[in-house]
């Protein structure tokens, strides 16, 4: 159980400049990804300012339930994302697989959710484009509403299934004992953009579900 | 320092012929090279369109091609021009092949990243081109909805989807620049002992990383609307087209300082090296590069004075649209301000460089006729636009380009060009491109519009001297390609220092080893210590 | 070749403020633009490699706080410049943008590719447009499809033509004569062709224009028949059995909404109560409009419109 050295690439002069150097680089990912999603909360954002009445209906018709039951997936598995950097930091192999196993199935499980979601949107004939029907003069209104919340949570339940598969690889990775107190970088890495996809949907939630709730 | 011999050690060109060693690459200064023979191509191909539009300008009536095929040129250029050309040019080649070395570093931070990138661009491309070749698309390069997405029947969702992916290449550029500039300088290389060509870099990188997300979010909004015929960006339904403007320019006028934040970072290295002086004003060229780019985001506006946006909005854009030229002006003055004193001589390099000045200079001020609110009524969408805009990019940014390209080509290949034959061609581009461009500023201010296969018989004059220059503008491009090949296998070998310039990249073998240095350098000067005594580093 | 053009006619009132800009620019760019070139010419020749020129650069505090007025005042002197020209060309712009309040309004569609006018007597034109010298024309312009752009050189004005809104633009004549007249926003296929003439008249000859042009009727008047075709005085009208609000003395008057929020009962909001009826409800009604889109098209729009201004200075009775 010998802690991992970490290898160092060639053009790098040590591990701390390669350390540095992975975490700026993944901070500026975070920081595309933060923009790109901003498109997407100014679109909703100045399109709803315009159709106030209309996106109330249209959110009060999606499903609280089953997107709460999401949050706190999502929630508790950037908490064992968290826990399983820290058993990597202090080489904790067989905890640090399983922490990182419990965030994979906590993300299958959100998108499985999701999956519902969307049949029970289909079903009620809410996906704009391929069966939407709404009564009332509102209806155009509701439609976009719909398109922006099926567009954003596609979007960011893409980003979730990429965040699965590269967590699924780093656990696999962390059982053939990779990482150590001296190198557990990518373990790192991944855990900041997991995070960020939860800090998105903590965004996403509010916007799409509550606010029209109040 | 010493100037290593070559002889000793396998050069990055030399250290393995196969093909497939260079698909694989992980080396910056090879995939400086894929990046610069595919935007070469790319580069054609653009000015293929430019030269059947120039072309079916020479009449009135569109004679050469239909008016349909008229609109899917225009459009095709401008989609290869700027974001298959333009956008990668500098900081693909020059800045890939030149940032480790001028830093002292053995190469990027994140190499395999920097090969995906190049991937991700020719994939980019091949959507692009795809386009094309299956009928084009007619939308105009900056796809206004709501035609783009609910009225043309071209080829939309390829050529946006390469422009998509291509994104992504300029995004992992920006970042391994970034963190590259950041973590990995030689010992003694302070951030006010950079060459002015990294702080250009770095300027940009930033605009690449920030304003490029904005763009492909954009982009995938109206690749779903032309889909599904559905979107936040058809008025049928409630949405706002102007919303996709605000969108769109968002990044689009920051894209165009990343086209030029490079071409200023080129022409200092050559003038200082030419002039054989320091900069003038070092700090204040560097901050104005960062000031470009970060004012350079709050300016699109400037674009839509007439599109239905509020006065207010309108009055901010133009205010802060005049803010934005003045680190410009000031880095002109400086840049001829280095010129005093100097020791002037007129290699290629310079004459590039000069005329990228002399350009960048006449396109800037006719930036400030747009940004005027109420004389840009009479400018919008005419011909002043058109002209404006390639005096920066082409006359600027693209002399700047070949400018570097004949700086650095000793240093990259080993081979020196016939300098006899680069300065022709430097001369004829220049004069080429001024005749092109020059009678579309009163074209536009008589009203012709943009994006008009016809147009009223009166205005054919200005027409044909614009077609007429851009023959000649065609051959200054086309004659770099016949000496610079020719010098690959005919030329004299390069020293280490052709130019005598400083500058880490120079104290190297020419061309480079595929570590760059056998030893880490080691930085105790200024930069440009061209001459004691010289001018103030401001 | 015909005889060559320079510089357009100049025929409206706002055209010679532009002008001046334009002047201006011009004559401040070719200063610096040959003050730069000399320089570099200077240089390029004085300092050349070899030549004997002096080349002794001062040094000292003396020298350093020269150079840093010199830069100051090179960054001052532009941005100053730039100031006033900001200044003097957005004040320019908000003479082009308010509307005059005795601007006489024809209302435009634009579509692909033509444009279709339509004047208050109800005079229809397509790709052309009289008007009489002097007059001042207020232009309420709308879109059947994609983004145009509706532009006169001649006048200096240019305004986008959007569909779902109303852009309005204005000008008044000095001269008579033939102007171009250009779609300047890129809208497909034959962009190029939706051109037109502007003819602008003496009054005289206008008028009976006006009296020679074929008409069904005003525009208000066809307004008031569409407002029965299309079932709205079912509702809006004196024997109506619905809580709608009666549309008499309404156009131009502030309208308060359900949200708080008070608005301008002008065209924009006419249109989109009919299209978007639950977008902005009035307080105290219920949200039951029906939506006409797809019903109404915009030629039809303007007139109703037209008729609820004829109606405007009507006493709102019965509101209840």
């Amino acid at each position: 159980m010998a802690s991992t050295i970490a290898p160092i690439a060639p053009q790098f002069d040590d591990a701390v400049q390669q350390r540095d150097a992975s975490n700026l680089g993944i901070w500026i990912f975070l920081a595309t990804e933060i923009l790109f999603f901003g498109v997407l909360f100014a679109a909703y954002a100045i399109t709803r300012t315009q159709h106030a009445a209309a996106f109330a209906a249209g959110s009060r018709l999606t499903d609280l339930s089953l997107a709460t039951v999401n949050t706190a997936l999502l929630l508790t598995s950037s908490l064992t994302m968290a826990l399983g950097v820290y058993a990597a930091q202090s080489g904790a192999r067989r905890a640090l697989v399983r922490w990182l196993s419990l965030t994979v199935i906590l993300g299958v499980a959100f998108l499985v959710i999701k999956g519902f979601e969307y049949h029970a949107d289909y079903v009620e004939h809410l996906v704009p484009a391929v069966d939407f029907s709404y009564p009332g003069a509102q209806a155009g209104e509701v439609e976009l509403f719909f398109y922006l919340y099926f567009v954003i949570t596609a979007i960011h339940g893409l980003h979730v299934f990429i965040g699965v598969v590269v967590i699924s690889v780093i656990a696999v990775m962390a059982s053939r004992n990779a990482f150590g107190p001296a190198y557990f970088t990518p373990v790192d890495l991944t855990g900041l953009y997991w995070h960020l996809v939860d800090i998105i949907w903590l965004f996403v939630y509010p916007m799409l579900y509550l606010v029209s709730r109040s | 320092m010493s100037s290593i011999s070559v002889a000793q050690h396998d050069n990055y060109l030399t250290a393995d012929f196969r093909l497939w060693s260079w698909l694989i690459t992980l080396d910056h200064k090879r995939i400086a090279v894929l990046y610069t023979v595919s935007i070469t191509l790319l580069f054609f191909i653009g000015g293929a369109a430019a030269a059947m539009i120039r072309l079916d300008l020479l009449t009135p009536y569109s004679e050469l091609v239909s008016i349909e095929t008229y609109n899917k040129l225009f459009t095709m250029h401008g989609v290869i021009m700027v974001w298959f050309f333009l956008i990668p040019s500098i900081p693909t080649t020059l800045g890939n092949f030149l940032l480790p070395l001028m830093i002292g570093a053995r190469d990027l931070a994140f190499p395999r990243l920097n090969l995906l990138s190049w991937y991700l661009y020719v994939i980019g491309a091949l959507f692009a081109i795809e386009s094309l070749i299956a009928g084009g698309v007619d939308t105009g390069w900056t796809f206004y909805t709501p035609f783009s997405t609910m009225f043309s029947n071209t080829h939309v969702f390829a050529a946006v989807t390469g422009v998509f992916i291509a994104g992504f290449s300029s995004i992992l550029t920006g970042l391994n620049f970034i963190v590259t500039i950041h973590e990995m300088r030689a010992p003694g290389l302070t951030w006010f002992r950079l060459p002015l060509f990294i702080w250009a870099m770095y300027a940009t990188s930033l605009i690449l990383v920030l304003a490029t997300p904005v763009l492909a979010m954009t982009l995938v909004l109206i690749a779903v609307e032309h889909f599904f015929h559905i979107g936040v960006f058809d008025p049928a339904l409630g949405g706002d087209p102007l919303l996709f403007q605000h969108l769109f320019w968002f990044y689009s006028h920051p894209a165009v300082y990343i086209m030029i934040v490079p071409a200023m970072g080129v022409a200092s290295e050559i003038i200082g090296c030419f002039a054989r002086n320091r900069i003038f004003g070092y700090r204040f060229m560097a901050y104005a590069m960062l000031a470009i780019a970060g004012f350079g985001f709050v300016v699109w506006g400037h674009h839509m004075f007439v599109s239905g946006q509020s006065a207010y909005a309108g009055t901010v854009f133009s205010l802060l649209t005049f803010l934005v030229s003045v680190p410009s002006a000031i880095k002109v003055f400086n840049w001829t301000a280095t010129l005093y004193k100097g020791h002037i001589s007129f290699e290629a390099p310079m004459l590039y460089a000069l005329g990228f000045l002399g350009l960048f200079t006449i396109g800037g001020l006719t930036g400030l006729f747009l940004a005027s609110l109420g004389l840009d009524i009479q400018l919008h969408d005419t011909y002043f636009v058109v002209a404006h805009f390639h005096y920066i990019m082409v006359g600027g940014a693209v002399m700047a380009f070949f400018g570097g390209i004949h700086f650095w080509w000793p240093k990259a290949t080993g081979r020196m060009y016939s300098d006899a034959w680069a300065r022709l061609a430097a001369i004829i581009t220049f004069v080429g491109f001024n005749l092109t461009f020059f009678p579309q500023f009163i074209v536009g201010y008589l009203g012709m519009p943009r994006r008009y296969p016809e147009y009223p018989p009166e205005f054919q004059i200005w027409n044909v001297l614009s077609s007429a220059g851009a023959v000649i503008l065609a051959l200054g491009y086309a004659l770099p390609l016949f000496y610079l090949f020719w010098s690959l296998r005919n030329g004299p070998a390069a020293p280490s220092n052709p130019w005598k310039a400083k500058g880490l990249e120079w104290q190297t073998s020419s061309p480079p080893l595929p570590e760059n240095f056998l030893r880490t350098p080691v930085v105790a000067e200024e930069p440009y210590s061209y001459s004691t005594g010289g001018s103030t580093d401001g | 070749m015909d005889h060559v053009e320079f510089f357009p006619a100049a025929a409206s009132t706002v055209a010679g403020t532009i002008d001046d800009i334009y002047f201006v620019w011009l004559a401040l760019s070719a200063a610096i633009t040959i003050a730069i070139a000399a320089l570099v010419v200077i240089f390029a020749i004085k300092y050349r490699h070899g030549s004997k020129a002096d080349r002794n650069v001062a040094s000292g505090e003396h020298y350093e706080h020269t150079l840093h007025r010199i830069e100051i005042t090179w960054t001052l002197v532009p941005l100053i410049i730039f100031l006033a020209m900001f200044l003097w060309s957005a004040n320019a712009y908000y003479q082009s943008a308010a509307v005059p309040n005795d601007a006489v309004p024809v209302y435009v569609v634009g579509k692909q590719w033509m444009w279709h006018i339509e004047h208050q007597g109800g005079q229809r034109e397509i790709g052309e447009l009289h008007i009489p010298v002097g007059r001042t024309i207020a232009l309420v312009m709308t879109s059947q499809d994609v983004i145009h752009s509706f532009s006169v050189p001649g006048f200096r004005v240019k305004q986008d033509v959007l569909p779902g809104r109303y852009t309005t633009l204005w000008f008044k004549a000095t001269r008579t004569g033939d102007f171009r007249w250009f779609c300047t926003q890129y809208c497909g296929a034959a962009h190029s062709r939706m051109i037109g003439r502007v003819l602008v008249m003496e009054p005289d000859d206008f008028e009976r224009w006006l009296a020679l042009s074929d008409t069904a009727g005003s525009m208000a008047a066809k307004g008031a028949a569409r407002f029965r075709q299309f079932g709205c005085s079912g509702c809006h009208g004196p024997s109506a059995n619905v809580h709608a609000p009666r549309l008499e003395g309404l156009f131009g008057k502030p309208v308060q909404l359900q949200d708080g929020r008070t608005v301008l009962a002008d065209e924009r909001f006419i249109r989109d109560s009919v299209f978007l009826p639950n977008k902005e409800v009035p307080a105290n009604y219920e949200p039951i409009m029906p939506s006409f889109r797809g019903q109404i098209d915009e030629e039809q729009m303007l007139e109703i419109i037209e008729y609820l201004k004829s109606i405007e200075n009507v006493p709102q009775g019965g509101q209840r």
